[in-house]
């Protein structure tokens, strides 16, 4: 498949994906990186011209930004540490045989096939709710006072919704690895004396490294961007991470400029990430 | 074990089947926990999500805006893929890590200027441009599992048929779509899946006339007296249909969300 | 039924040359074998000659027509190819008619010729069977069945028995060679496997990192190998080698022997040598000997002959067989 022809079709084939592409990545960041240095402000269309790195000093010594970043990275971590442990463990489990192995396996995994909107509210208001909630009740059950989750613990109701819907993810993708585990190592090492946890230890983990890389990486992909969960549990004011304030700042409060730089504060974080996964994928990439 | 399994496996799936079972209670019985199977079953919420949020018309969004962008992807990624997995350069693995790469822009850095874009040419709550928008975030997702399942054909019946002739459109319908099919259609699943819950952009560019069910489900968000059997019928009826297009793909869902470094 | 001229055809994959300037005569309607150890270039050689790769220079020529810009299909030949590389979403019947409806035949004259080719082939019961249902030697013959309807100017086999077993490898060869004499057609056929070139072969061209080290017949090939790598590459077991004082006396650099043409006899002959370890296939014994003045060599006797390790003998080599190489590896003649 080498042929002038051929190649010159192949190049012509990859090209339209490509410029679409180029050009969905390359004109909002260049608009991004404009609108941060400009004073821009859609309440004060008089107000114009440069502002310098006015723009990402205000962002950043906004009161809310420290609690944003802080927000932003406990949630990405406290998500992450449940769904890679919970997900280690479920798909241990899910991997020995069972009876209904298969019907188990698609309730685990259903939590993430549900839209971020309807996960938030469902939490928030049948199982959440301090008055009505299923979690009140259990807790008036065994005589506590019920918690009002979302005005006391804002940040972590959503990192339990989060965690709901990204935990099968993980263990989905822990439990393919598994089964892929070739069974004759798995007799070798018991031939050779290995007892479960030197197996587990020794043949298993090393072999789930790479999995759960994938799995830490994507998810905090998604999860330094998770929004909607915020937005209509309407906790952005208590427990709004980054993303939140770039749409507090731009879409609320229509400071185009300081939304902007804050904008590319997040994409410079994202990247920092997007590095090592973009690296773990190719490193294991054929062509 | 099975017992330890199915718990968890009942537990992780509890919030989905009280949503279910509350959608069919009456607001009295919705609020008991006592109550939970309800003494008076009724299917009166759903007409009543219908009538009030005019469900039939977000869902059709949902579809069109879900299906559509899908379709373009493939007909964008298809000869991408073909392209990448059967004449690869020395920039072929490049370009779809550069690809991925794209993915992992957060919209925040986007947000800004494509609704200014959109509010300067009124496309706002407009089917197309949002389509357009969901078709561009996923096409690099779609290109990396056509790519991958595009990787297990051998390149040997694609020359073979080369060989017997087959000009280039035949090569691709005739011997690689068809060979390719289970493949094309579990990319065409999870994408749609994908599609149908976004829930960012979605947010901010629609509105009511091209809204979907994800913006549907959020005009639920502030609380009206009793209206949990009404968010309940809601939300099932925005979920049903994708959970069970879901189930189906599940087996190819880790590929498609680990771009092949998962099998 | 066609002649194939290739003119110092050149193909390099980078910085990488694979193809070094090779010039071929492929005689119309010969069997012609490319052999060759794998990394030789045989398989690229095949392949520039179908069409799926382009040259870096020289030029093809198919019956005196410039093909080197034509594209596969245009070339008019058709290709059977290791993995065999059927259709799987196809029946046999489709895979055999594929060819002739991308050459917009009708559906009878199409229905016609794959039935003919199905007859010939022995696939008449499964023409409805997906491949992914056959056996490897049917499926082989419903790739060579893809190839022979089109009537082809030439066929290229590109190893195309390696993935069957010993018994159905010796079958099928029958079965190709059969065809070629039937069909009287051009046929170019890879294979790293010098018993299928000396066996089928009119005409075998022995490559060696991207060169052409001999054409010729098997028995040329076999008697009269023109360099240390032909002559080390064809026939089985591989030919001995001796250099040092021995060659020297032959005025050679090294002088090479098949194991066939050494003679032994008891321990009281002029080279003496001990048995290190015998192969007994029944019809022959391959006896593998150390000797002193010679190194290891191994020796080819006829029927099933006592040869306990260790056993003290002596070696006769035929003089008449001896072939010389110079220093740099050609023969001397």
């Amino acid at each position: 498949m080498a042929t002038r022809h051929s190649q010159g079709l192949a190049r012509l084939a990859v090209a339209p994906s490509v410029i679409i592409l180029f050009l969905w990545m390359i004109v909002p960041l260049v608009m991004t990186i404009y609108f941060s240095f400009l004073r821009y402000n859609l309440l004060n269309p008089d107000i114009g011209g440069w502002a310098g790195f006015s723009n990402y000093y205000y962002f950043i010594t906004d009161d809310s930004f420290p609690g944003a970043v802080l927000n932003t990275l406990l949630l990405v971590a406290s998500v992450i540490a449940v769904s890679v442990i919970g997900g280690l463990g479920l798909a241990l489990l899910m991997d020995q045989p069972f009876w209904g192995r298969g019907f188990v396996r698609l309730l685990v995994i259903s939590p993430f096939f549900i839209m971020p909107t309807v996960s938030a509210l469902v939490w928030k208001n049948l199982l959440m709710n301090p008055i009505y909630g299923l979690f009140a009740y259990l807790q008036e059950l065994v005589g506590l006072t019920p918690l009002d989750w979302f005005a006391k613990v804002p940040l972590l109701s959503v990192a339990i919704i989060a965690s709901w819907q990204w935990l099968p993810f993980a263990a989905l993708i822990i439990l393919t690895a598994l089964q892929s585990l070739d069974e004759e190592q798995k007799d070798a090492s018991a031939m050779d004396g290995a007892r479960f946890f030197s197996y587990f230890r020794y043949i298993m983990l090393p072999h789930l490294a790479r999995p759960i890389t994938v799995v830490i990486l994507i998810e905090t992909i998604f999860l330094l961007n998770i929004f909607a969960e915020i937005y209509v549990t309407s906790v952005g004011g208590l427990a709004g991470n980054l993303t939140y304030l770039v749409y507090f700042q731009g879409l609320l409060n229509f400071d185009i400029g300081e939304a902007s730089a804050g904008g590319l504060i997040a994409v410079v974080l994202a990247n920092l990430v997007s590095i090592f996964l973009v690296r773990v994928i190719g490193r294991n990439l054929e062509i | 074990m099975t017992l330890v399994a199915w718990t968890i496996g009942i537990l992780m799936f509890w919030p989905i089947l009280w949503t279910f079972l509350t959608s069919f209670k009456t607001e009295q019985d919705a609020v008991l926990m006592s109550q939970l199977f309800s003494t008076g079953w009724t299917f009166e919420n759903f007409g009543i999500v219908q009538e009030r949020s005019d469900y039939l018309r977000f869902a059709m969004n949902s579809v069109i805006i879900a299906f559509g962008s899908t379709l373009l992807c493939l007909l964008f990624a298809i000869p991408a893929a073909w392209s990448m997995a059967f004449s690869p350069s020395k920039r072929t693995k490049d370009t779809l890590l550069w690809m991925l790469s794209t993915k992992m822009m957060p919209p925040v850095g986007a947000l800004l200027p494509i609704y200014l874009i959109f509010k300067e040419y009124r496309l706002i709550d407009q089917h197309i441009p949002v389509l357009i928008i969901m078709f561009m975030l996923n096409l690099p997702l779609v290109v990396w599992m056509l790519f991958t399942y595009f990787k297990e054909i051998p390149v040997d019946i694609l020359e073979a048929a080369r060989m017997d002739g087959a000009g280039i459109w035949q090569e691709l319908s005739r011997v690689l779509a068809p060979m390719a099919l289970p493949g094309i259609a579990s990319t065409f699943l999870l994408n749609v899946i994908l599609a149908w819950n976004e829930a960012f952009w979605t947010l901010k560019l629609t509105d009511v006339h091209a809204a979907p069910l994800t913006v549907f489900i959020a005009s639920y968000s502030s609380p009206e007296g009793l209206f949990w059997a009404k968010l309940s019928a809601a939300s099932t009826m925005a979920i049903a249909p994708i959970l069970i297009l879901g189930w189906f793909s599940q087996t190819q869902l880790v590929r498609g969300l680990t771009f092949g470094a998962v099998k | 039924m066609s002649r194939i001229e290739l003119n110092a055809v050149r193909k390099n994959f980078g910085t990488l040359s694979v193809i070094n300037g090779v010039d071929l005569d492929i005689y119309d309607g010969g069997f012609t074998v490319f052999v060759g150890p794998s990394g030789c270039g045989k398989s690229t050689l095949l392949r520039l000659i179908a069409g799926l790769e382009d040259l870096t220079s020289g030029h093809i020529l198919i019956d005196g027509r410039d093909v080197t810009e034509l594209g596969p299909a245009q070339r008019e030949l058709a290709m059977v190819f290791q993995s065999y590389a059927l259709y799987p979403h196809m029946s046999v019947r489709n895979n055999i008619g594929f060819p002739l409806k991308m050459a917009k035949q009708s559906e009878a004259v199409i229905d016609a010729k794959v039935r003919k080719a199905a007859e010939t082939l022995n696939l008449k019961d499964f023409l409805d069977r997906r491949p992914g249902q056959l056996s490897g030697g049917q499926r082989q013959r419903v790739a060579i069945g893809r190839a022979i309807v089109r009537e082809p100017k030439a066929f290229l086999f590109d190893e195309p028995l390696s993935n069957l077993d010993a018994a159905l490898r010796v079958q099928m060869r029958l079965e190709i060679m059969q065809l070629h004499k039937s069909l009287g057609a051009t046929m170019v056929y890879v294979t790293h496997d010098q018993v299928e070139a000396m066996t089928m072969a009119d005409r075998i061209v022995v490559l060696n990192q991207g060169r052409v080290e001999q054409v010729g017949s098997p028995l040329e090939l076999y008697d009269r190998p023109k360099t240390l790598f032909v002559a080390g590459f064809i026939g089985s077991p591989k030919m001995n080698f001796i250099s040092g004082a021995l060659a020297s006396k032959h005025g050679a650099a090294t002088i090479g022997i098949r194991p066939e043409h050494v003679q032994i006899g008891d321990a009281s002959g002029a080279i003496h040598a001990t048995i290190r370890i015998a192969e007994h296939l029944g019809s022959d014994t391959f006896i593998h000997v150390d000797s002193a003045d010679l190194g290891a060599m191994t020796v080819r006797a006829t029927g099933n002959i006592e040869a306990a390790p260790g056993t003290a003998l002596s070696l006769t080599l035929d003089p008449a067989r001896i072939h010389r190489f110079d220093a740099s590896g050609q023969a001397i003649f």
